[in-house]
Parts: C-alpha cells; structure tokens; sequence
C-alpha cells in the first residue's frame, strides 16, 4: 500500500478552513506528547498552558494585550502575502516604529496635547514604513530578494536599538540600565478595563482588521493585489503593476509592524527597552498563514498565538520549563498548517504498488 | 609583530568563515536540485544544540559532529516531508522550520547555558605549517577548517564531474524532462535536502562546539540566513562560495581588526556587528541587479513544487 495524491479538480473549501482546525489539534496532540516525554501529566500540562491563563479577567485582558501587536502585524503581512511580497522582517519594522514613536515621547516630556497619541501612531506607523521601504526599493530596483534583505534589516534594527538605549537615549538616572527615561503619563496609551493592561491599541488593530477586510474584498486594489499573487501572468496580462504590489504589499506591512511598536513601548512596556517584542513581528507571520490571509481568520488565530506566549509563561511558573516552549509550538503549529493544506488541492488514495 | 597579527586575522576570518562555507555548500546542493530551503537558520540551531549536548555528555568533540549532522538531517527531513511528499509552499515551510528549530533549541538548550567545552586543539599540518605568516593561520586550524576546504572540492566535482551530480542538476533544470527520463525527481530532492540539512547541522556543530565554545540562545544569529544569501551571491558556484565566506567571515571579526590595529575609532561595537547584516544586502543587490546573472546560473525549478504523474 503507498499513500497518494490525486489532484482535485478545484480546491476544496471546506478543506480550506478545516485545514487550520486540523492544525491546531495535532499542535494540542504533540504537546501534550511532548508533555509526557518530559516527565509531565499531559493532562496537567494542557491545563497549564492553554487554561491556566486564561482563569479570570486579568488573564483574559492580557489574552487580548498579547493579541494587539499580531493583529497589527498580521494584518499588514496578509496584504503582502497575498501578492507574494514575501516580507518577513515584520520584528525589524516593528522595532523601527517603536523608535520612532519613541523618538516622539521622548521629545515632548511635558506635553498634554491630545494630538501626542495621534503623532506618536503616525510617527511609528512611518518609522515602520520606512524600514520596509529599504527591502521594497531594493526588490523593484535592483531585483534583490526581498526575503533574505527584510530579515538582514531586522538584526540591523535590534543593534540600532540595543546602540539608542546604551547610548544616546540612555535614562541619565537609570542606574546604567539598558533603557530610555519611562514616557509621561500622557504618551501612554489609555487603560480600557481598570486594573489590567489591555489598552485603547486593541481598538486601532480591530479598526485595521476592518480596513483590511474591506480592501482585500471590496477594493479594486486589493483585487489586484490577489490576482498578482495567484496568477502572476493573469497579473501582467490586465496591466496591473507588480512593482506597485511589491511597494503596496511592504508598506503596508511596515506600517502597521510600526504601529504594533508603537502600541507595545505605549503601552505594557512604557519606554524603550531592549525587550521590547518577544518576537511578535515573526509569530505574526505565523498568524497570517493560520488565519488564512484572511482578517477575520487573523482576530481568531492572533487570539491563539497570544494564548500560546502566555501558556509560555505559565509553563514556566508552573512546570518548571523553558519559556521557549512557546517557540516551538509556534513553529509545530505552522509546520502543521503548512502539512495539512495538502489535503486542500489534493485528494488522498491508499493504493497498491504498481507491480 | 605586525606579522604575526596578520597572521592572527586571516586564521579568525578562515574560522569565521567555515561554518558559512559548510552550510553554504549544503544549501547549493540542495538548490541545484531545485528546492529552496530557507531553514537554515533553525537546523544550525538545532545542529548546534545537539553536538553541543553530545560532546558535553560523551566528551568526544567528534560525536558531537556526529549528533549535529544527524539533527541537522532529521529537520531537513520534516521540511523534505512537507514540501516534497506533501507539496507544501517552499518559502512558507522554510520560516517554519527556521522558527521551530531557533524555538527548538533555544528550549532543548536551556539546561545547558552557562556551561562551557573545554576548547578542542588544533590539528596540526606537519610541514605546511611552518610557512612563514599563512601557515600559522591557515595549516594549525580545526579539523572541519579542512574539512570545509575539501567539501568545496568535493561539491563541485560531485557536480560538474559526476554522473550523479549530472542528475541532480538536471533535476532541477527541468523535473518533467529528468522524470520523463526515468529518474527519480522526488527521490533525488530528498536525498540533496538531507544533505543540505545535515551541512547546516554540521555548521551549527561547527559554532557550538569548536567556535565559542559554548550555548547561548540565538548564537547561530543569522548566519544560516547569510548562508543562504552566500549561494545567491556566488551564482550556485562552489568555489566562489569560499571567496564570498572568507568575506563574509572577515566582516564578522572586524571588531578584532580594529581592536588589532591599536587604533581607538570612535565607533558603537552595534555598528561593527551590523557589518555583516550590512554587507549581505550590499551584496545581494551588486549581484542581482543584473537579472541576467540570475536567470542564467539559478536553477530554474528552484521552488516550484513538482508532482509526478500528475
């Protein structure tokens, strides 16, 4: 018997959106095996890191908190996804428009203007863009890979970070810590549920999830956008720009990594640090392909990314393991995704070995 | 003096540019095939954990090579699995290697931070070593320094003088012909994958277990990534691999040089370790804005998923 694929005469939809679902259990499944391998209850250890945080309100907040900055991402990664703009320097992006927005507080210690929010969202959403403008202009101008050079720029990013806060930007009272002065009450984004930390950004990713819904479905652009990506030559033939779609795709994507910066030094952190993203702008990625390019997809699938960094954070109070085990269960996650979309344009078929 | 720090910087930049060399071969392999594996970056990572593991535990600098070629290939396994038995998208299953196997790591790695190897001796060329300056650097070097030397040989006459090497380039030129032949596409992509993979582990090995030596989480630090772009920058030719890796090496050691030339520049150590970052997307665009280069000497299968009998 030998395992085969038949093409489908059309892609399966049902299959489509099983395909997440059938993902996420065998993630569950390995973990729990990956639980017992270590000398854990499975039982236990599921309890622990997917219910443990999620037990009252302050978890379900963070739950939310977590989800913002990969909203933010997510959604912007779709719109070069979709055209193939493979952009995977999101954490770079991100950490630009963290700067940025930084920059911005930093410079207005006493200011209570209402219009400092505002600036400091606009101030990371441009740093953001910036920085995934380097890969965009070198892919339509010099044809360089815009994989390997978006990625290059996000270790370049962490350095002109870890250089801002040990040098320039350094807190001058800071005890020689690594970090900037801690910004002012009124550079900080608002609290929405008293006595957690979910802040007002969670409504600016809703918003780009909504905005990002109606441009991919309702936008001549965003047709456009999908018709570069799933028939290149099709592309060509109606005249619509790749180049424009390289461009569209990267700065979309860097503004909205640059608004999820600015929403996290804004936000839960509230200066600028070395530790900034746990790795958000690559777990977005991650997001993207599990909600399926899709914005209502990303709300569910951002919610699932967010559960497994704090599942992270409890199997280590708890269980006594590394907080990487978030890491791997991201990267099981899209592993699986990726295995099981197989079953998408191709029919399964035990047959016999040709003699 | 000054000689004998010259000679000093040319045997850092041959270290620095071995584990580039190794992987980069691997990855070329691996391409002239036809199939782009963008997981390097995590099967170093995890190819550096085990033989760092491994030679902790067994004390043999040589079973941690072992163990780390032997990771590196069952993680290139997962990825020849998805994209080859289950045609997954390539790019897409290459991030997801590379964030499983950095997340990997950085969990199987934990108990082993703060711990160091003790450092392995040189192996010592008998006669050639003498050479005045570049024997010292370049003959009392570690045993995967001429190793890397050898691969470079071994690649490009597997390739360019080998029956076997023949196929596999005409694997990836053109699938449907070489399957219309008679040879086995899939099976021949399996096999170059694996190796590619057990190149990165052996890379990672490299790093952890002769290079610091010791585990820290993200010390692999994109050199998988820059091994990557090492292939596109040498036009898929082994031998321009080992220029562009020595390059590519010296930019890492730079601190070293300025430190060595007594000079007291004014300048962050973050931008010194930008350089390599720096230097990869320089040299991505000097070689690619010709797209002629490109097209000609890039396989041109490369990532395109291929079903037979379909």
């Amino acid at each position: 018997m030998w395992l085969k694929f038949e093409q489908r005469t059309e892609p399966s939809v049902l299959m489509r959106y099983l395909s997440p679902l059938i993902a996420v259990g065998l993630m569950l499944l390995s973990g729990m095996l990956i639980f017992a391998m270590l000398g854990k209850s499975p039982v236990t250890g599921f309890r622990i890191f997917f219910l443990n945080p999620l037990r009252d309100t302050y978890g379900v907040a963070e739950l939310f908190l977590k989800a913002t900055p990969l909203m933010l991402c997510a959604v912007g990664l779709s719109v070069g996804f979709r055209a193939n703009v493979w952009n995977i320097g999101a954490e770079g992006q991100l950490l630009v428009g963290a700067l940025a927005a930084g920059a911005v507080a930093l410079h207005f210690p006493n200011s209570s203007s209402p219009f400092l929010l505002p600036a400091m969202v606009a101030a990371g959403a441009l740093g953001g863009m910036v920085w995934a403008a380097i890969p965009a202009w070198l892919r339509t101008r010099f044809n360089a890979n815009e994989i390997l050079t978006s990625l290059m720029l996000v270790y370049v990013a962490q350095l002109m970070l870890s250089w801002l806060v040990h040098g320039p930007w350094m807190d001058p009272e800071g005890f020689n810590f690594p970090q900037t002065k801690l910004f002012q009450p009124h550079a900080l984004l608002p609290i929405l549920v008293p006595g957690t930390r979910v802040n007002a950004a969670l409504f600016l990713a809703v918003g780009a999830l909504i905005a990002g819904w109606v441009f991919m479905n309702r936008s001549f652009m965003g047709y456009q956008m999908k018709v570069a990506g799933q028939a290149e030559n099709a592309g060509r033939y109606a005249g619509f720009s790749a180049r424009r779609a390289i461009w569209l795709g990267m700065l979309v994507g860097g503004g909205m990594a640059g608004i999820a910066g600015m929403s996290e030094v804004a936000g839960p952190v509230g200066q600028i640090t070395e530790h900034i993203s746990p790795g958000y702008g690559f777990a977005a990625m991650i997001v993207a392909f599990v909600g399926r390019l899709n914005p209502i997809g990303i709300f569910f699938s951002s919610l699932l990314l967010a559960l497994l960094y704090m599942g992270g954070e409890q199997a280590q109070q708890y269980l006594a393991l590394p907080y990487s085990i978030s890491n791997v269960f991201q990267g099981m996650l899209l592993f699986f995704l990726l295995a099981s979309d197989v079953f998408i344009n191709f029919r399964p078929r035990l047959a016999g070995r040709r003699k | 003096m000054v000689l004998s720090s010259v000679s000093s910087i040319v045997a850092a930049t041959v270290v620095a540019g071995t584990p580039l060399i190794i992987v980069a071969l691997g990855e070329l392999v691996t391409e002239k095939a036809g199939v782009l594996n963008l997981g390097a970056e995590g099967i170093m990572s995890v190819g550096a954990v085990a033989a760092f593991a491994v030679t902790h535990g067994s004390h043999s600098p040589f079973l941690g090579i072992l163990a780390g070629l032997t990771a590196g290939a069952a993680m290139s396994l997962l990825f020849a699995i998805s994209t080859l038995t289950l045609l997954a998208n390539q790019v897409a299953s290459g991030l997801a290697l590379s964030i499983f196997g950095v997340g990997l790591s950085a969990f199987v790695g934990k108990r082993y931070e703060s711990i160091s190897l003790s450092s392995v001796p040189p192996v010592v060329i008998p006669g050639l070593h003498r050479i005045p300056v570049l024997g010292p650097a370049l003959f009392e070097q570690q045993g995967l320094v001429y190793f890397s030397w050898a691969l470079i040989g071994g690649v490009a006459w597997f390739l360019y003088r080998s029956k076997p090497g023949l196929v596999l380039r005409a694997v990836g030129e053109s699938p449907v012909s070489a399957h219309a032949i008679g040879y086995g596409v899939v099976r021949i992509r399996y096999q170059a994958v694996l190796f590619g993979g057990a190149m990165a582990g052996i890379g990672g090995a490299f790093l952890s277990v002769f290079y610091t030596p010791l585990w820290v989480e993200g010390m692999v630090a994109g050199r998988g990534w820059i091994a990557i772009a090492l292939v596109v920058f040498a036009t898929w030719r082994p031998l321009r691999v080992m220029v562009g890796a020595y390059l590519f090496g010296g930019c890492m050691i730079t601190q070293m040089f300025v430190q060595g030339s007594g000079l007291h520049l004014a300048i962050p150590a973050q931008f010194l370790s930008a350089l390599p970052y720096l230097a990869t997307v320089l040299v991505l665009v000097l070689i690619s804005r010709n797209r002629s280069t490109i097209r000609l000497n890039s396989p041109a299968s490369l990532g395109q998923p291929f079903l037979p009998d379909a």
